[in-house]
C-alpha cells in the first residue's frame, strides 16, 4: 500500500469526451497515456514521479479493462528493457522514471533500444529532478537524448499542452522508430489544472496478440553488422523524419510580437515563467499576449534548423533560454546560425547564470540583462527591483536551516543511534551509504555514512576497502536498494571477491521514501509466508556464509551485534539484516484498528513518551541520539533555568527509542512511558483501585508534610 | 495590472499544506476562477517544510474562455498571500522576499516547529523569534499572526482549517465566507470539525498581530505564601535583597525548602546576603548568584528523582500531558538507570566508604544497578522510590552531598577572589555553573569542562571575562570537547 491513495482520483480516469478534467499533472499524464491507445505501462517508482507510480496502481482495473499490462519494475533498467517488445511490435508503450539518477540505471537497455529502433511509438516519461526540492545531483538528461539520439519533449506546463503533447509524442515516435523522452519538471508533476478529456482508446494491438503472433527481426537485434545499420538508419531516415514531423505538425510553437529586431527562443518547460517575467517588466499580459516574439521549443532535441533560421533571420539578436549546464542548445544555435549565414546575435548564459534553477527573478533579471544589451528602450523606467525593506541579513541570522529527518517512531533511528553509540566506544568507521530513507542518517544528529554512491549501490561503495584485514569498513543499504540491483552489484561482488567488510541491509519492509512502494520483500500482512522474496534467503543463496538478523528496535542488541561484525575472527562477507516496518505505513494499517477496537469497547492501550521537565536539566543528550520530530524542547517552567528542556508532543507513537537511548546511553532518568488503558476489563479496575488506595494514601500523606512549611 | 491573485503556502509534513490548497482550488473554481496550484514537497514527509503557490484567475477577465498563463513559481516582490503554518517558515517567506510591504498579506502562526540543530544544541540553540517576528511585520503590507496549532488544539482541530478560516478572515481574497465553507462542505471530510476550526481562525484574524510587551523582570515586593515564623523571616530576608535579585532569590529559597527544608533556604540566603553587602549596582552578581547557586545547591541526586517521581503533582501533570481522561488507568514506566556510583553516592560518607572497600557489599549493591523500567503506578515499586524519597532528612550526611559541598564552597571562594579585582570575571564565574548538569556521564563531562575553565582562571593572572564567556560557549558548543579544546590553546 502506498503512502498516497489515489483511489479515488483514478476515477477521473474514466472521463469521456465533452468532460473537463480537474486533477493533478501526473493524474493528467496518465489520462493522456489511456487516450493514446497504451498497450502496456510501467516504471520505477522516484520522486517526483512516484506519484505516476502509484496512479497506475491504483488504477488497474481500468487498466485491464482496457487490455493494458501494468508492470512495477525491478529497477529503471528493467522498465527500459520491457521497452524492448516495441521494437518488433506495434505496441504503444509508457514507462516512467526520476531523472536523471533513472535513466542512469537504465542507460543500458536504452542505448540498445534507441540503437533498434521501435515500430510502436514508446515515451519514456521522465521526472526531471532539477531546482528547488531537487534531491539528486544536478544534471540535464538532455546530454542523454544527444548521445542517443532519442527525442526529448519539453512540455509548456499546462495540462491541455502537456496532454496533447502527450499523445503527439507517441505519433512522433512511430513516424521516426525513435524512443523519446517527455520530460516533467518538479513542479509540472504537482500541477493541478484542467483540460477537456476524450475517451480512452483501447490499443489496437496487444500483448497477448504479440504473443499469439511471435516476430522475429533479425536485423534489430544488437550485433554487429546491424549496429552500424542501426547507426546509419538514426541520421538518414530516423532524424529526417523527426523534423519532418515536428514541422508538420507544429509541435514547436511561434508567439509572434511587434518588437521584431529580437526574440526569445526557450525551452516549452520555461514558457510561463518567461511569460511572468515580460508580464513583470509590462512586455506580456497575463493572457500571454506578448511585445517580444517567442520561439517555444516544445521539442527540444531533436532542434529543427529550419524553424529557428526563419524565427533569427531578420533579428538584430535571439534570446536562448535553457536551464543547466552545459549550453547544449546554445552552442546548436551558433552552429546553426553559422550555417545560415544569419547576422543575429545569441544571448544565452552570458546574461543568464550559467547553472541553477530559472526562479522568476532570475529569469526577469536576464531578460532585463539582454534587453539593456540589445534593445534597451524596450526596458520599462523601474525595473522594480527586491522590494523587501528589511535587513536579509539580520534574519538569516535569526531562522535556522530545517534539514530533513526520519519520521516520528521510524525503525532506523534506533538503528542509527546504535552505530552512533557504537562509534563512541569503537572509534570512527568507513561507512558507505545508501539511496532512501538511510540516506538521512547522514544527516544529522547522526552523522553516519561517508559517501553516497547511488540507490542500490551502498554495499558496493566499500569494494576498494574489502581485502583489508583489520578494521573493516560498514555498508549500508536499504531494503529497495538492495531489490534494486545491491543484491548482484553489493552483495554478490562481495562473496565473489571474498570481501571482509559488514554489510547492514536495513528493511522496514517498502520503498519507502518513495511513498512505501511493495519490493519482493514486502508482505501485505506482514506475516513472513506471504513474502515473495526474503532478504536473508537472498544473500545465502549468493553465497554468504555469515548472516544474522535483528530487530531494529533492540538497541543494545543491535549496537553489539555489529560490533560482533566488526571484531568477529570470520573472513568474508557479513550480513545483517535490521528489521522493523516503516511506522508511516504502520500507523496506516494499525490507527484505524485501534480506533475501531476503542469504539467497540474492546480493550487495547496506547503508549506515548513523556519527559519528566524538573529532572531534564537540558543538555539533550537524548534529541543528539535520536532526532525524532515529536522528541523536541519547550522552554523551561523554572524561571532559573536558562536552557530549554525536551518535550515528547503528543504526537509519539510510543515507539520506545527515546527511552531506550536513555537506558543504553546511561541518560538521565527523565523518560516514562505511559499506557494508557482503553475499556479496562474488571480486573484492571480492581488492580487499578487497589493501587491507588495505597498510592494515594501515601502521596496525600507527604503532601501534607510538604504543606506544613510554605514560601 | 491584468495580473493573477497570487498565494504562497508555506506548511511542514503533516500540517495538511495539500488539504488547504485543495479547499482554496475548489474554492475558486467554484466561485469562476481559473486556479492553478503546484508545490514543491522534495521530502516532505520527512519534516521539510513544502511551499505551494497558487494562481487563481476571474474566468470572467479571459478572452474566449482561454485559460491565461499562470506561473508555477512565486516571484519575489509578486505575491498577495502568503500563508505560513510555523513562525520561522513565515521569516523564510520574508528572506526569500516573497513577503513586500506593496502587496502582501502575511498570515502566519507563531508557533514553533523546532528543527533538529536547534533541538539538539547543548544549551540553548533556538532560533530568534523576536527578529523574525519584528521582521515580518516590517516587510509585510498586512500582519496577521497568532499562534494556529494552539488554537487547533483547542478546538480539536487541524491547523489547516484554522489557515483556511484565516485566510477568509483576512479578507484577502474576494471570495465570501460562506463560500469558503462550502468547499469545507464540499470536501466533505470531518466537515463538522472542520467548520469549528474555520470560524475560529477566522475570528482570530479579525485581530491584528498583537506584539506581546517583554515580560519585565519583577522588582517589586515579594509576598509570597509563607505560613510559619521562620518562613515569613525568609521572605523578609529575601526583600532585604537587592531588588534586581529578588525574583530569583525567591524562586531560589523556593526550591531548596522544596529539596531539602527550611534550613537549607536559610543557608542559601545566608550565602546570598554575604555576596550582596559587597555588591555593587546593578547587582549583576547577586542576581546571577542567586540563580546558579539555587540550582547547584539543588543538584540532581537519587532522592530528588525519587521525590519527583512519586509526587500527586507529578501525576496529575503527567496525566494532563498525555491526555488522559478523567479515572483513565495510565501506567507510569519510568526508564531508570541507576549506577553504583548514585546508589553509594546517596548513603552517609562512612557507609559509602566501608561498601566500596568490601567486594560483597559492592557485588551486592550492584544488583540494584542498571537500566530498569519500573512502573510508579504499582505498589512495589512506589514504594521503593518512595523510601528513596524519604531519606532527605539524611542528604546532609551523603556521599553526593559532601562532594557537593565542597565544589560549591570551593568556586564560592574563587568567586570571592576574583570579584575584588574584576567584577565581570566574577559574574562570569558564577555562570559557569551552568555547565555543570545531568546525570551519569554528562553530569561528569559538565564538571570536567566547568574545572577546566577555573583551572584556567587560578593559572593565569590576567584573565579577561569575555575569555571565560568564550571557553564556556565552547563548552556547549559540542558534547565531544573539541570546540573546548581549541579554544583553551587559542
Amino acid at each position: 500500500m502506498a503512502e498516497r491513495s489515489f483511489a479515488k482520483e483514478v476515477k477521473k480516469l474514466r472521463l469521456g469526451s465533452g468532460q473537463t478534467f480537474h486533477g493533478e499533472g501526473i493524474l493528467a499524464v496518465t489520462k493522456g497515456l489511456l487516450q493514446s491507445g497504451v498497450a502496456y505501462v510501467g516504471g520505477y517508482q522516484g520522486s517526483p514521479v512516484s506519484h505516476l507510480m502509484d496512479v497506475l496502481a491504483d488504477g488497474q482495473e481500468i487498466l485491464e479493462e482496457l487490455g493494458v499490462h501494468f508492470e512495477a519494475n525491478g529497477s529503471e533498467a528493467t522498465a527500459a528493457a520491457m521497452l524492448s517488445a516495441s521494437i518488433s511490435y506495434p505496441l504503444r508503450a509508457a514507462v516512467t522514471w526520476k531523472s536523471t539518477v533513472g535513466t542512469n540505471v537504465a542507460s543500458d537497455a536504452l542505448s540498445n533500444l534507441a540503437s533498434a529502433g521501435v515500430i510502436g511509438g514508446t515515451v519514456i516519461i521522465i521526472g526531471e529532478d532539477y531546482g528547488e526540492g531537487a534531491s539528486i545531483m544536478q544534471e540535464r538528461s538532455h546530454a542523454f537524448a544527444m548521445k542517443s539520439q532519442m527525442w526529448l519533449i519539453n512540455p509548456r506546463p499546462n495540462l491541455p499542452k502537456m496532454v496533447d503533447m502527450l499523445e503527439k509524442s507517441f505519433q512522433l515516435s512511430e513516424a521516426s522508430n525513435t524512443p523519446l523522452f517527455f520530460q516533467m519538471r518538479i513542479r509540472a508533476c504537482h500541477l493541478h489544472g484542467q483540460f477537456e478529456a476524450k475517451d480512452n482508446v483501447p490499443p489496437r494491438f496487444t500483448v497477448r496478440d504479440a504473443l499469439d503472433n511471435p516476430n522475429r527481426e533479425a536485423d534489430k537485434i544488437i550485433l554487429p553488422p546491424f549496429t552500424f545499420l542501426h547507426e546509419k538508419h538514426k541520421i538518414e531516415q530516423r532524424w529526417p523524419a523527426a523534423v519532418k514531423y515536428i514541422v508538420d505538425h507544429g509541435l514547436n510553437e511561434i508567439f509572434d510580437g511587434p518588437e521584431k529586431d529580437i526574440g526569445i527562443i526557450f525551452e516549452g518547460g520555461l514558457y510561463n515563467v518567461v511569460i511572468r517575467a515580460l508580464q513583470m517588466m509590462g512586455l506580456a499580459d497575463s493572457l500571454g499576449e506578448t511585445q517580444v516574439p517567442l520561439y517555444v521549443m516544445n521539442v527540444t532535441y531533436p532542434l529543427v534548423d529550419g524553424e529557428l533560421t526563419a524565427f533569427a533571420r531578420t533579428k538584430k539578436a535571439v534570446l536562448m533560454v535553457e536551464e543547466g549546464q552545459p549550453n547544449y542548445i546554445e552552442q546548436s544555435l551558433n552552429k546553426i546560425f553559422n550555417d545560415g549565414e544569419l547576422t543575429c546575435k545569441i544571448s544565452g548564459k552570458d546574461v543568464l547564470p550559467p547553472s541553477g534553477e530559472y526562479t522568476g527573478q532570475v529569469m526577469k533579471d536576464g531578460i532585463a540583462d539582454f534587453l539593456k544589451k540589445y534593445q534597451p528602450d524596450l526596458l520599462p523606467d523601474d525595473v522594480r527591483d527586491n522590494t523587501t525593506v528589511v535587513d536579509l541579513s539580520e534574519l538569516d541570522r535569526a531562522i535556522p536551516a530545517r534539514p530533513p529527518g526520519l519520521c516520528t517512531g521510524c525503525p532506523e533511528r534506533p538503528f542509527f543511534a546504535a552505530m552512533k553509540m557504537l562509534e563512541k566506544e569503537y572509534g570512527e568507521i568507513h561507512i558507505s551509504a545508501d539511496i532512501g530513507c538511510n540516506s538521512f542518517g547522514t544527516l544529522p544528529p547522526f552523522q553516519i555514512g561517508n559517501t553516497i554512491m547511488g540507490y542500490g549501490l551502498g554495499a558496493a561503495s566499500s569494494s576498494a576497502f574489502s581485502s583489508v584485514r583489520g578494521k573493516r569498513a560498514i555498508s549500508i543499504m536499504g531494503d529497495g536498494g538492495f531489490w534494486h540491483n545491491g543484491l548482484t552489484s553489493g552483495i554478490g561482488s562481495a562473496v565473489y571477491n571474498n570481501s571482509d567488510n559488514v554489510f547492514i541491509i536495513v528493511d522496514n519492509g517498502y520503498a519507502a521514501a518513495t511513498g512505501g512502494q511493495y519490493i519482493p520483500s514486502s508482505a501485505r500482512t506482514l506475516k513472513q509466508d506471504e513474502r515473495k522474496a526474503r532478504i536473508q534467503d537472498a544473500v545465502q543463496g549468493v553465497g554468504v556464509k555469515w548472516v544474522r538478523t535483528m530487530r531494529s528496535y533492540d538497541i543494545a542488541p543491535v549496537k553489539s551485534l555489529v560490533c560482533e561484525a566488526m571484531t568477529s575472527k570470520f573472513i568474508g562477507p557479513k550480513v545483517i539484516v535490521i528489521e522493523g516496518e516503516c511506522m508511516l505505513n504502520r500507523q496506516r494499517r494499525e490507527k484505524p484498528i485501534m480506533v475501531q477496537n476503542i469504539k467497540s469497547g474492546r480493550r487495547e492501550t496506547k503508549a506515548r513518551f513523556y519527559v519528566e521537565a524538573e529532572t531534564c536539566t537540558g543538555d539533550h543528550a537524548c534529541i543528539r541520539l535520536s532526532g525524532c520530530p515529536s522528541l523536541t524542547i519547550k522552554s523551561s517552567e523554572d524561571i532559573l533555568r536558562e536552557d530549554p528542556v525536551a518535550y515528547v508532543d503528543n504526537s509519539c507513537v510510543g515507539c520506545g527509542v527515546c527511552g531506550d537511548n536513555a537506558h543504553v546511553a546511561v541518560l538521565c532518568p527523565s523518560f516514562s512511558r505511559a499506557e494508557l488503558v482503553f475499556n479496562p476489563n474488571p480486573w484492571d479496575r480492581l488492580k487499578h483501585s487497589l493501587r491507588q488506595a495505597v498510592i494515594g494514601f501515601l502521596q496525600r500523606r507527604a503532601d501534607r508534610k510538604r504543606m506544613r512549611v510554605m514560601l | 495590472m491584468n495580473r493573477p491573485i497570487t498565494i504562497v503556502i508555506s506548511a511542514l509534513g503533516g500540517q495538511g499544506g495539500g488539504v488547504l490548497t485543495n479547499w482554496l482550488v475548489a474554492l475558486a473554481e467554484k466561485c469562476d476562477y481559473f486556479a492553478q496550484s503546484t508545490s514543491v514537497p522534495g521530502v516532505a514527509q520527512r519534516t521539510g517544510a513544502t511551499i505551494y503557490y497558487l494562481e487563481m484567475f476571474p474566468k470572467g477577465r479571459a478572452v474566449n474562455n482561454n485559460m491565461p498563463v499562470m506561473a508555477l513559481m512565486p516571484m519575489a516582490g509578486d505575491v498577495d498571500l502568503v500563508v505560513a503554518a510555523e513562525l520561522m517558515e513565515a521569516g523564510r517567506a520574508v528572506q526569500r522576499q516573497f513577503v513586500t510591504p506593496d502587496k502582501t498579506t502575511l498570515l502566519a502562526s507563531t508557533h514553533r516547529v523546532y528543527s533538529i540543530a536547534e533541538k539538539m544544541a547543548m544549551g540553548d540553540g533556538t532560533g530568534d523569534s523576536e527578529t523574525v517576528i519584528t521582521m515580518a511585520g516590517q516587510a509585510a503590507q498586512e500582519f496577521i499572526a497568532f499562534d494556529m496549532e494552539n488554537l487547533a488544539a483547542e478546538m480539536n482541530c487541524v491547523i489547516s482549517s484554522i489557515m483556511f478560516g484565516a485566510i477568509a478572515g483576512s479578507g484577502r481574497l474576494p471570495f465570501s465566507r460562506e463560500k469558503f465553507e462550502d468547499a469545507i462542505r464540499a470536501e466533505g471530510k470531518m466537515v463538522e470539525a472542520n467548520l469549528k476550526g474555520f470560524d475560529a481562525g477566522y475570528r482570530a484574524a479579525q485581530k491584528p498581530y498583537n506584539h506581546k510587551e517583554e515580560t519585565k523582570a519583577h522588582t517589586g515586593e515579594i509576598t509570597g505564601t509563607a505560613n510559619t515564623p521562620e518562613a515569613t523571616a525568609l521572605i523578609k530576608r529575601i526583600n532585604a535583597l537587592p531588588e534586581q535579585a529578588r525574583e530569583f532569590s525567591y524562586a531560589g529559597a523556593k526550591k531548596l525548602l522544596d529539596y531539602q527544608d527550611i534550613d537549607y533556604a536559610a543557608q542559601y540566603l545566608t550565602i546570598l546576603e554575604k555576596f550582596a553587602s559587597q555588591d555593587k549596582a546593578d547587582y549583576d552578581l547577586t542576581r546571577e548568584l542567586s540563580r546558579y547557586l539555587a540550582l547547584w545547591m539543588a543538584f540532581d541526586d537519587v532522592i530528588k528523582v525519587a521525590d519527583i517521581k512519586t509526587r500527586s503533582e507529578r501525576v496529575r501533570a503527567y496525566r494532563e500531558e498525555v491526555r488522559a481522561e478523567k479515572d483513565q488507568i495510565v501506567s507510569m514506566v519510568e526508564y531508570m538507570h541507576p549506577r553504583l556510583e548514585e546508589i553509594i553516592g546517596s548513603m552517609p560518607l562512612g557507609m559509602a566508604n566501608w561498601v566500596r572497600k568490601s567486594p560483597m557489599l559492592t557485588w551486592f549493591f550492584k544488583k540494584f544497578t542498571g537500566p530498569r523500567l519500573t512502573d510508579t503506578t504499582k505498589i512495589m515499586p512506589f514504594l521503593m522510590l518512595y523510601f528513596m524519597a524519604s531519606l532527605k532528612p539524611l542528604r546532609r550526611k551523603t556521599e553526593r552531598f559532601c562532594q557537593e559541598y565542597i565544589h560549591i564552597t570551593d568556586w564560592l571562594d574563587r568567586i570571592r577572589d576574583v570579584m575584588v579585582e574584576d567584577y565581570d570575571l566574577a559574574v562570569e564565574v558564577i555562570r559557569c555553573q551552568r555547565l555543570i548538569k545531568g546525570y551519569g556521564d554528562t553530569h561528569a563531562r559538565g564538571l570536567s569542562n566547568f574545572k577546566a575553565i577555573m583551572a584556567v582562571i587560578d593559572d593565569r593572572g590576567q584573565v579577561q571575562a569575555d575569555r571565560v564567556r568564550n571557553l564556556r560557549n565552547a563548552a556547549l558548543a559540542d558534547d565531544e570537547g573539541e570546540s573546548l579544546k581549541q579554544e583553551l590553546v587559542a
